[in-house]
Protein backbone atom coordinates (compact mmCIF):
# COMPACT_ATOMS: atom_id res chain seq x y z
CA UNK A 1 0.00 0.00 0.00
CA UNK A 2 3.34 2.54 -0.35
CA UNK A 3 3.19 4.30 -3.19
CA UNK A 4 6.14 3.59 -5.47
CA UNK A 5 8.29 6.83 -6.58
CA UNK A 6 7.34 7.81 -9.99
CA UNK A 7 9.61 10.46 -11.63
CA UNK A 8 8.01 13.17 -13.93
CA UNK A 9 9.90 12.91 -17.33
CA UNK A 10 7.15 14.86 -19.56
CA UNK A 11 4.31 17.32 -18.92
CA UNK A 12 1.75 17.95 -22.11
CA UNK A 13 -0.60 21.04 -20.95
CA UNK A 14 -3.66 19.62 -22.93
CA UNK A 15 -6.34 22.25 -22.51
CA UNK A 16 -7.04 25.22 -19.87
CA UNK A 17 -7.58 22.42 -17.29
CA UNK A 18 -6.12 19.49 -18.54
CA UNK A 19 -2.82 18.10 -18.47
CA UNK A 20 -1.09 14.55 -19.17
CA UNK A 21 2.52 13.75 -17.43
CA UNK A 22 4.51 10.82 -17.90
CA UNK A 23 6.45 9.12 -15.19
CA UNK A 24 8.93 6.20 -15.24
CA UNK A 25 9.62 4.15 -12.03
CA UNK A 26 13.25 5.73 -9.82
CA UNK A 27 14.14 2.55 -9.98
CA UNK A 28 12.50 -1.08 -10.54
CA UNK A 29 10.46 -2.40 -13.65
CA UNK A 30 7.80 -0.16 -15.29
CA UNK A 31 3.82 -0.53 -14.05
CA UNK A 32 2.50 -3.57 -16.52
CA UNK A 33 -1.35 -2.34 -16.61
CA UNK A 34 -4.72 -3.34 -19.13
CA UNK A 35 -6.46 -0.38 -21.17
CA UNK A 36 -8.93 0.79 -18.44
CA UNK A 37 -7.01 0.13 -14.71
CA UNK A 38 -6.07 3.12 -12.31
CA UNK A 39 -3.58 3.80 -10.44
CA UNK A 40 -3.48 5.67 -6.92
CA UNK A 41 -1.67 8.79 -7.90
CA UNK A 42 -0.23 11.34 -4.98
CA UNK A 43 1.31 14.56 -4.74
CA UNK A 44 3.46 14.20 -1.79
CA UNK A 45 1.82 16.23 1.21
CA UNK A 46 -1.33 16.82 -0.39
CA UNK A 47 -3.04 13.66 -1.29
CA UNK A 48 -3.34 10.63 -3.65
CA UNK A 49 -6.34 9.97 -6.55
CA UNK A 50 -7.78 7.56 -8.83
CA UNK A 51 -6.60 7.96 -11.87
CA UNK A 52 -6.72 6.14 -15.27
CA UNK A 53 -3.80 5.20 -17.50
CA UNK A 54 -4.35 7.17 -20.75
CA UNK A 55 -1.27 5.38 -22.73
CA UNK A 56 -0.71 2.54 -24.64
CA UNK A 57 -0.73 -0.72 -22.61
CA UNK A 58 1.04 -3.14 -25.62
CA UNK A 59 4.21 -0.32 -25.92
CA UNK A 60 7.17 -0.26 -23.39
CA UNK A 61 7.05 3.76 -21.99
CA UNK A 62 6.37 5.96 -19.22
CA UNK A 63 2.83 5.63 -17.58
CA UNK A 64 1.03 8.16 -18.68
CA UNK A 65 -1.64 9.88 -17.04
CA UNK A 66 -4.11 12.76 -17.92
CA UNK A 67 -5.79 14.74 -15.20
CA UNK A 68 -8.25 17.42 -15.04
CA UNK A 69 -7.30 19.92 -12.41
CA UNK A 70 -10.70 20.45 -10.86
CA UNK A 71 -9.34 20.36 -6.49
CA UNK A 72 -6.89 19.97 -3.96
CA UNK A 73 -4.63 17.30 -5.13
CA UNK A 74 -5.32 16.99 -9.12
CA UNK A 75 -3.92 20.71 -8.75
CA UNK A 76 -1.00 19.87 -6.62
CA UNK A 77 -0.79 17.35 -9.44
CA UNK A 78 -1.10 20.13 -12.39
CA UNK A 79 1.58 22.23 -10.29
CA UNK A 80 4.50 19.43 -10.63
CA UNK A 81 7.46 19.82 -12.92
CA UNK A 82 9.55 17.50 -15.56
CA UNK A 83 12.32 15.72 -12.94
CA UNK A 84 9.60 16.19 -9.60
CA UNK A 85 8.63 12.87 -7.72
CA UNK A 86 4.95 11.42 -7.44
CA UNK A 87 3.70 8.60 -5.76
CA UNK A 88 1.95 6.05 -7.79
CA UNK A 89 0.52 2.54 -6.34
CA UNK A 90 -1.67 0.06 -8.66
CA UNK A 91 -2.52 -0.48 -10.92
CA UNK A 92 -6.12 -1.15 -9.77
CA UNK A 93 -9.63 -1.80 -11.12
CA UNK A 94 -10.83 -4.28 -13.78
CA UNK A 95 -10.01 -2.87 -17.66
CA UNK A 96 -11.91 -2.48 -21.15
CA UNK A 97 -12.42 -6.53 -22.12
CA UNK A 98 -11.47 -5.15 -25.58
CA UNK A 99 -10.22 -8.72 -26.26
CA UNK A 100 -14.61 -9.72 -26.19
CA UNK A 101 -14.70 -7.17 -29.45
CA UNK A 102 -12.64 -9.73 -31.58
CA UNK A 103 -15.10 -10.17 -34.62
CA UNK A 104 -17.43 -7.44 -34.20
CA UNK A 105 -18.12 -3.59 -34.30
CA UNK A 106 -16.19 -1.57 -31.10
CA UNK A 107 -17.82 1.27 -30.17
CA UNK A 108 -15.95 4.13 -28.29
CA UNK A 109 -18.60 6.78 -26.65
CA UNK A 110 -16.57 9.63 -24.56
CA UNK A 111 -17.67 12.58 -23.17
CA UNK A 112 -15.15 15.20 -21.87
CA UNK A 113 -12.24 13.88 -19.58
CA UNK A 114 -13.76 10.21 -20.35
CA UNK A 115 -11.66 10.06 -23.24
CA UNK A 116 -8.64 9.67 -21.45
CA UNK A 117 -9.29 6.45 -20.03
CA UNK A 118 -10.53 5.07 -23.10
CA UNK A 119 -7.68 6.00 -24.92
CA UNK A 120 -5.28 2.83 -24.15
CA UNK A 121 -8.26 0.44 -25.00
CA UNK A 122 -8.74 2.56 -28.35
CA UNK A 123 -4.64 2.11 -29.30
CA UNK A 124 -5.22 -1.72 -28.21
CA UNK A 125 -7.78 -2.48 -30.36
CA UNK A 126 -6.08 -0.08 -33.13
CA UNK A 127 -2.85 -2.57 -32.51
CA UNK A 128 -4.74 -5.62 -33.45
CA UNK A 129 -6.94 -3.77 -35.98
CA UNK A 130 -7.47 -6.99 -38.31
CA UNK A 131 -9.51 -8.73 -35.04
CA UNK A 132 -12.03 -6.18 -35.18
CA UNK A 133 -14.66 -5.24 -37.82
CA UNK A 134 -15.75 -1.65 -37.90
CA UNK A 135 -14.44 0.62 -35.34
CA UNK A 136 -16.74 3.81 -34.13
CA UNK A 137 -15.30 6.87 -31.83
CA UNK A 138 -17.91 9.27 -30.61
CA UNK A 139 -16.57 11.95 -28.50
CA UNK A 140 -18.48 14.71 -26.91
CA UNK A 141 -17.06 17.43 -24.73
CA UNK A 142 -17.16 21.01 -23.50
CA UNK A 143 -16.16 23.20 -26.47
CA UNK A 144 -13.44 22.97 -29.18
CA UNK A 145 -11.23 24.21 -26.54
CA UNK A 146 -11.67 21.22 -24.82
CA UNK A 147 -10.97 18.44 -27.38
CA UNK A 148 -8.32 16.14 -25.97
CA UNK A 149 -5.83 13.94 -27.72
CA UNK A 150 -6.29 16.39 -31.10
CA UNK A 151 -3.40 14.41 -32.46
CA UNK A 152 -4.44 10.94 -31.40
CA UNK A 153 -7.95 11.81 -33.35
CA UNK A 154 -6.75 12.61 -36.62
CA UNK A 155 -4.35 9.38 -36.29
CA UNK A 156 -7.38 7.12 -35.51
CA UNK A 157 -8.95 8.54 -38.55
CA UNK A 158 -6.20 7.90 -40.77
CA UNK A 159 -6.33 4.17 -39.06
CA UNK A 160 -10.23 4.17 -40.77
CA UNK A 161 -11.70 4.77 -37.30
CA UNK A 162 -15.02 6.48 -37.84
CA UNK A 163 -14.67 9.35 -35.59
CA UNK A 164 -17.83 11.88 -35.21
CA UNK A 165 -17.26 14.66 -32.33
CA UNK A 166 -20.04 17.20 -31.13
CA UNK A 167 -19.46 20.13 -28.55
CA UNK A 168 -21.72 21.30 -26.26
CA UNK A 169 -21.59 24.78 -27.15
CA UNK A 170 -19.62 26.09 -30.34
CA UNK A 171 -18.36 29.51 -31.60
CA UNK A 172 -19.57 30.66 -35.42
CA UNK A 173 -15.89 29.27 -36.42
CA UNK A 174 -16.56 26.08 -35.74
CA UNK A 175 -17.40 23.50 -38.71
CA UNK A 176 -18.11 20.75 -36.49
CA UNK A 177 -21.10 19.33 -34.39
CA UNK A 178 -23.24 20.54 -31.87
CA UNK A 179 -25.19 18.60 -29.46
CA UNK A 180 -25.30 15.88 -27.24
CA UNK A 181 -23.20 12.82 -27.34
CA UNK A 182 -25.82 10.94 -27.74
CA UNK A 183 -27.40 12.13 -30.71
CA UNK A 184 -24.14 10.54 -32.96
CA UNK A 185 -25.01 7.10 -31.82
CA UNK A 186 -27.96 6.56 -34.34
CA UNK A 187 -25.85 8.38 -36.85
CA UNK A 188 -22.42 5.77 -36.18
CA UNK A 189 -21.71 2.84 -39.11
CA UNK A 190 -22.24 -0.14 -36.60
CA UNK A 191 -24.01 -3.19 -36.47
CA UNK A 192 -25.99 -2.66 -33.23
CA UNK A 193 -26.08 -7.03 -32.73
CA UNK A 194 -22.42 -7.20 -33.61
CA UNK A 195 -21.38 -4.99 -31.23
CA UNK A 196 -19.22 -3.79 -27.82
CA UNK A 197 -19.67 -0.74 -26.70
CA UNK A 198 -17.13 1.02 -24.57
CA UNK A 199 -18.94 4.20 -22.42
CA UNK A 200 -16.83 6.76 -20.34
CA UNK A 201 -17.74 10.32 -18.95
CA UNK A 202 -19.84 11.93 -16.64
CA UNK A 203 -22.18 9.28 -15.22
CA UNK A 204 -25.49 10.96 -16.54
CA UNK A 205 -23.63 11.15 -19.90
CA UNK A 206 -23.06 7.29 -19.74
CA UNK A 207 -26.62 6.36 -18.57
CA UNK A 208 -28.02 8.91 -21.61
CA UNK A 209 -25.58 7.21 -23.98
CA UNK A 210 -25.81 3.59 -22.29
CA UNK A 211 -29.69 4.00 -23.21
CA UNK A 212 -29.72 5.16 -27.00
CA UNK A 213 -27.25 2.08 -27.56
CA UNK A 214 -29.83 -0.18 -26.15
CA UNK A 215 -32.15 1.68 -27.82
CA UNK A 216 -30.35 1.67 -31.09
CA UNK A 217 -30.27 -2.50 -30.58
CA UNK A 218 -26.86 -2.82 -28.49
CA UNK A 219 -27.91 -5.85 -25.90
CA UNK A 220 -27.06 -4.31 -22.21
CA UNK A 221 -24.32 -7.33 -21.68
CA UNK A 222 -22.62 -5.92 -24.82
CA UNK A 223 -22.05 -2.07 -23.18
CA UNK A 224 -19.37 -1.46 -20.62
CA UNK A 225 -18.98 2.20 -18.32
CA UNK A 226 -16.57 2.73 -16.01
CA UNK A 227 -18.06 3.93 -12.83
CA UNK A 228 -15.44 6.11 -11.22
CA UNK A 229 -17.07 7.25 -7.68
CA UNK A 230 -15.05 8.37 -5.15
CA UNK A 231 -12.56 6.06 -3.72
CA UNK A 232 -9.57 6.23 -1.16
CA UNK A 233 -8.03 2.63 -0.54
CA UNK A 234 -8.05 1.32 -3.95
CA UNK A 235 -8.00 -2.62 -3.08
CA UNK A 236 -11.38 -3.04 -1.37
CA UNK A 237 -10.54 -2.51 1.87
CA UNK A 238 -11.87 0.73 3.17
CA UNK A 239 -15.32 0.92 2.08
CA UNK A 240 -15.71 4.46 0.68
CA UNK A 241 -16.46 3.40 -3.14
CA UNK A 242 -19.13 0.58 -1.91
CA UNK A 243 -21.96 1.11 -4.31
CA UNK A 244 -24.13 -1.84 -2.79
CA UNK A 245 -22.63 -5.20 -3.04
CA UNK A 246 -20.08 -3.43 -5.47
CA UNK A 247 -16.48 -2.08 -4.31
CA UNK A 248 -16.16 -0.40 -7.55
CA UNK A 249 -12.56 0.12 -6.77
CA UNK A 250 -11.91 -3.75 -7.26
CA UNK A 251 -15.28 -4.98 -8.78
CA UNK A 252 -15.05 -1.81 -11.14
CA UNK A 253 -14.29 0.88 -11.99
CA UNK A 254 -14.96 -0.88 -16.11
CA UNK A 255 -18.22 -2.98 -15.46
CA UNK A 256 -21.19 -4.86 -18.03
CA UNK A 257 -23.98 -2.04 -18.10
CA UNK A 258 -26.73 -5.05 -17.80
CA UNK A 259 -24.91 -5.14 -14.17
CA UNK A 260 -25.40 -1.90 -13.14
CA UNK A 261 -28.06 -0.12 -15.07
CA UNK A 262 -29.87 -0.03 -11.87
CA UNK A 263 -27.24 1.62 -9.75
CA UNK A 264 -26.45 4.47 -12.33
CA UNK A 265 -27.81 7.73 -11.52
CA UNK A 266 -28.18 5.91 -7.62
CA UNK A 267 -26.69 8.69 -5.70
CA UNK A 268 -23.08 9.02 -4.08
CA UNK A 269 -22.96 6.86 -0.43
CA UNK B 1 -30.90 12.57 -56.21
CA UNK B 2 -34.56 10.88 -55.10
CA UNK B 3 -37.09 13.29 -55.57
CA UNK B 4 -38.95 15.14 -53.04
CA UNK B 5 -42.34 12.34 -53.51
CA UNK B 6 -39.31 9.28 -53.26
CA UNK B 7 -37.50 10.77 -50.62
CA UNK B 8 -40.18 11.77 -47.85
CA UNK B 9 -41.80 8.33 -46.89
CA UNK B 10 -38.69 6.59 -45.97
CA UNK B 11 -37.68 9.87 -43.70
CA UNK B 12 -38.86 8.88 -39.95
CA UNK B 13 -40.55 12.05 -39.50
CA UNK B 14 -43.00 10.96 -42.29
CA UNK B 15 -43.19 7.01 -41.54
CA UNK B 16 -46.63 6.09 -40.81
CA UNK B 17 -48.41 8.95 -42.21
CA UNK B 18 -50.15 7.28 -44.95
CA UNK B 19 -50.85 7.82 -48.39
CA UNK B 20 -53.04 10.37 -48.47
CA UNK B 21 -51.55 12.57 -45.65
CA UNK B 22 -48.06 12.24 -47.40
CA UNK B 23 -49.56 13.77 -50.51
CA UNK B 24 -50.91 16.63 -48.75
CA UNK B 25 -47.67 17.24 -47.29
CA UNK B 26 -45.83 16.41 -50.21
CA UNK B 27 -47.83 19.22 -51.87
CA UNK B 28 -46.34 22.27 -49.49
CA UNK B 29 -42.82 20.87 -49.52
CA UNK B 30 -40.17 21.93 -52.12
CA UNK B 31 -36.50 21.63 -52.59
CA UNK B 32 -34.38 24.24 -51.64
CA UNK B 33 -30.49 25.00 -51.12
CA UNK B 34 -28.27 27.27 -49.69
CA UNK B 35 -24.66 28.69 -49.77
CA UNK B 36 -22.08 27.85 -46.60
CA UNK B 37 -22.92 31.21 -44.61
CA UNK B 38 -26.27 31.73 -45.62
CA UNK B 39 -29.26 31.95 -43.70
CA UNK B 40 -32.05 30.21 -43.83
CA UNK B 41 -34.20 32.21 -41.52
CA UNK B 42 -33.13 35.22 -39.00
CA UNK B 43 -34.64 35.62 -35.31
CA UNK B 44 -38.04 37.31 -35.15
CA UNK B 45 -39.10 36.55 -39.27
CA UNK B 46 -42.02 35.09 -39.32
CA UNK B 47 -41.71 31.14 -39.09
CA UNK B 48 -43.69 30.06 -42.03
CA UNK B 49 -41.39 27.04 -42.78
CA UNK B 50 -40.07 24.20 -41.65
CA UNK B 51 -36.92 22.23 -43.03
CA UNK B 52 -35.83 18.24 -43.66
CA UNK B 53 -32.30 18.74 -44.16
CA UNK B 54 -30.82 16.23 -46.87
CA UNK B 55 -27.19 17.17 -46.99
CA UNK B 56 -24.74 19.58 -45.62
CA UNK B 57 -24.66 21.17 -41.85
CA UNK B 58 -27.20 23.89 -40.61
CA UNK B 59 -26.13 25.56 -36.89
CA UNK B 60 -29.22 26.82 -35.57
CA UNK B 61 -27.92 30.12 -33.68
CA UNK B 62 -27.85 33.04 -31.09
CA UNK B 63 -26.25 36.53 -31.17
CA UNK B 64 -26.06 38.00 -27.40
CA UNK B 65 -23.75 41.25 -26.87
CA UNK B 66 -21.81 39.92 -24.21
CA UNK B 67 -21.04 36.44 -25.58
CA UNK B 68 -20.90 37.28 -29.25
CA UNK B 69 -22.54 33.98 -31.53
CA UNK B 70 -23.32 31.31 -30.03
CA UNK B 71 -24.41 27.78 -31.87
CA UNK B 72 -26.31 25.86 -29.79
CA UNK B 73 -27.19 23.31 -31.88
CA UNK B 74 -26.22 21.86 -35.08
CA UNK B 75 -28.69 19.64 -37.92
CA UNK B 76 -26.87 17.30 -40.19
CA UNK B 77 -28.80 14.97 -43.13
CA UNK B 78 -32.13 13.86 -41.83
CA UNK B 79 -32.82 16.59 -38.80
CA UNK B 80 -35.99 18.36 -38.75
CA UNK B 81 -35.00 22.28 -38.22
CA UNK B 82 -37.95 24.47 -37.03
CA UNK B 83 -41.19 24.00 -35.19
CA UNK B 84 -42.06 27.89 -34.71
CA UNK B 85 -44.07 27.43 -37.61
CA UNK B 86 -46.68 25.15 -35.21
CA UNK B 87 -46.75 27.60 -32.26
CA UNK B 88 -47.94 30.87 -32.17
CA UNK B 89 -46.40 33.78 -32.28
CA UNK B 90 -45.32 32.15 -35.46
CA UNK B 91 -41.50 33.90 -34.91
CA UNK B 92 -38.41 32.23 -35.20
CA UNK B 93 -36.65 32.05 -31.75
CA UNK B 94 -33.28 31.76 -33.26
CA UNK B 95 -31.13 32.26 -36.49
CA UNK B 96 -30.84 29.18 -38.92
CA UNK B 97 -27.31 29.51 -40.99
CA UNK B 98 -25.80 26.67 -43.58
CA UNK B 99 -22.42 25.83 -42.14
CA UNK B 100 -21.51 24.45 -45.79
CA UNK B 101 -23.21 23.95 -49.06
CA UNK B 102 -26.72 22.42 -47.82
CA UNK B 103 -29.43 21.08 -49.49
CA UNK B 104 -32.94 20.72 -47.77
CA UNK B 105 -36.72 20.00 -48.46
CA UNK B 106 -39.00 23.42 -47.17
CA UNK B 107 -42.42 22.92 -46.02
CA UNK B 108 -44.84 25.74 -46.43
CA UNK B 109 -45.95 25.98 -42.87
CA UNK B 110 -49.14 27.95 -43.54
CA UNK B 111 -50.10 25.94 -45.97
CA UNK B 112 -49.16 22.78 -43.74
CA UNK B 113 -51.12 24.55 -40.76
CA UNK B 114 -54.52 25.36 -43.26
CA UNK B 115 -54.61 21.27 -43.90
CA UNK B 116 -54.41 20.42 -40.90
CA UNK B 117 -57.34 22.46 -39.73
CA UNK B 118 -58.81 20.92 -42.50
CA UNK B 119 -58.27 17.38 -41.65
CA UNK B 120 -57.73 17.16 -37.70
CA UNK B 121 -56.67 13.82 -38.11
CA UNK B 122 -53.42 14.76 -40.05
CA UNK B 123 -52.64 17.38 -37.74
CA UNK B 124 -52.67 15.49 -34.89
CA UNK B 125 -50.28 12.79 -36.86
CA UNK B 126 -48.03 15.69 -37.49
CA UNK B 127 -48.31 17.76 -34.21
CA UNK B 128 -46.95 14.40 -32.51
CA UNK B 129 -43.93 14.50 -34.78
CA UNK B 130 -43.12 17.96 -34.10
CA UNK B 131 -43.59 17.61 -30.49
CA UNK B 132 -41.27 14.67 -30.63
CA UNK B 133 -38.20 17.31 -32.35
CA UNK B 134 -39.48 19.63 -30.15
CA UNK B 135 -38.72 16.92 -26.86
CA UNK B 136 -35.11 15.94 -28.05
CA UNK B 137 -34.47 19.84 -27.92
CA UNK B 138 -35.84 20.35 -24.73
CA UNK B 139 -33.91 17.00 -23.42
CA UNK B 140 -30.90 18.52 -24.63
CA UNK B 141 -31.06 21.55 -23.48
CA UNK B 142 -31.54 20.15 -20.04
CA UNK B 143 -28.65 18.41 -20.02
CA UNK B 144 -26.73 20.60 -21.47
CA UNK B 145 -27.67 23.04 -18.22
CA UNK B 146 -25.54 20.76 -16.14
CA UNK B 147 -22.47 21.58 -17.73
CA UNK B 148 -21.72 17.84 -17.66
CA UNK B 149 -17.69 18.61 -18.87
CA UNK B 150 -17.48 21.86 -17.58
CA UNK B 151 -16.43 23.67 -13.95
CA UNK B 152 -20.01 23.40 -12.24
CA UNK B 153 -20.35 19.89 -13.48
CA UNK B 154 -21.84 16.82 -12.39
CA UNK B 155 -18.82 15.17 -13.78
CA UNK B 156 -15.27 15.06 -12.44
CA UNK B 157 -15.49 18.58 -11.24
CA UNK B 158 -16.54 20.92 -9.00
CA UNK B 159 -17.00 24.64 -8.33
CA UNK B 160 -13.18 26.38 -7.32
C1 LIG C 1 -11.40 4.87 -11.20
C2 LIG C 1 -11.26 6.33 -11.40
C3 LIG C 1 -10.56 6.80 -12.50
C4 LIG C 1 -10.40 8.17 -12.69
N1 LIG C 1 -9.70 8.59 -13.78
C5 LIG C 1 -9.48 9.90 -13.95
C6 LIG C 1 -8.70 10.37 -15.04
O1 LIG C 1 -8.18 9.59 -15.86
N2 LIG C 1 -8.49 11.71 -15.16
C7 LIG C 1 -9.04 12.60 -14.27
O2 LIG C 1 -8.83 13.80 -14.42
N3 LIG C 1 -9.81 12.19 -13.25
C8 LIG C 1 -10.03 10.86 -13.05
N4 LIG C 1 -10.79 10.45 -12.00
C9 LIG C 1 -11.35 11.46 -11.08
C10 LIG C 1 -10.31 11.92 -10.08
O3 LIG C 1 -9.99 10.86 -9.21
C11 LIG C 1 -10.88 13.10 -9.27
O4 LIG C 1 -11.01 14.21 -10.11
C12 LIG C 1 -9.97 13.45 -8.12
O5 LIG C 1 -10.08 12.45 -7.12
C13 LIG C 1 -10.32 14.78 -7.52
O6 LIG C 1 -9.48 14.99 -6.39
P1 LIG C 1 -9.02 16.46 -5.95
O7 LIG C 1 -8.36 16.37 -4.65
O8 LIG C 1 -8.26 17.12 -7.05
O9 LIG C 1 -10.34 17.20 -5.85
P2 LIG C 1 -11.32 17.21 -4.60
O10 LIG C 1 -11.07 18.50 -3.90
O11 LIG C 1 -11.27 15.95 -3.84
O12 LIG C 1 -12.68 17.21 -5.37
C14 LIG C 1 -13.03 18.22 -6.26
C15 LIG C 1 -14.37 17.89 -6.77
O13 LIG C 1 -14.32 16.76 -7.63
C16 LIG C 1 -15.27 15.81 -7.21
N5 LIG C 1 -14.74 14.47 -7.41
C17 LIG C 1 -13.71 13.90 -6.77
N6 LIG C 1 -13.50 12.66 -7.21
C18 LIG C 1 -14.43 12.42 -8.14
C19 LIG C 1 -14.75 11.32 -8.95
N7 LIG C 1 -14.11 10.18 -8.87
N8 LIG C 1 -15.79 11.43 -9.79
C20 LIG C 1 -16.48 12.56 -9.87
N9 LIG C 1 -16.24 13.64 -9.11
C21 LIG C 1 -15.22 13.57 -8.27
C22 LIG C 1 -15.48 16.04 -5.76
O14 LIG C 1 -16.76 15.60 -5.35
C23 LIG C 1 -15.36 17.52 -5.67
O15 LIG C 1 -16.57 18.14 -5.94
C24 LIG C 1 -10.97 9.09 -11.79
C25 LIG C 1 -11.68 8.60 -10.69
C26 LIG C 1 -11.84 7.26 -10.49
C27 LIG C 1 -12.57 6.78 -9.31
Amino acid sequence: MVPRPFRLVGRRQDTTDTFTVLLEPTEGDPLGFVPGQFTMLSAFGVGEVPVSVSGAAHVAGPLQHTVRDVGAVTHALSRASVGDVLGVRGPYGTGWDVAHGHGKDVVFVAGGIGLAPLRPAVLEVLSHRDRYRRVVVLYGTRSPDDLLFADSLADWQGQGVELLVTVDYGPPSWAGRVGLVTTLIPRAGFDPKYTLAFVCGPEVMMRRSAMALVERGVTPDSIRVSLERNMRCGVGLCGHCQFRELFICVDGPVLSYARVAGLLGYREV
Amino acid sequence: MRTIEQYLPDHPFFAGLGADAMSLVGGCAANVSFAADEFLFREGEPADRFFVIRRGRVAIEVHAPAAGTVVLDTADAGDIVGWSWLVPPYRWLFDARAVEATGAVTFDGRCLRDKCEEDPRMGYELTRRVIQVMSDRLVASRVRLLDLYGAAGAGHAAPR
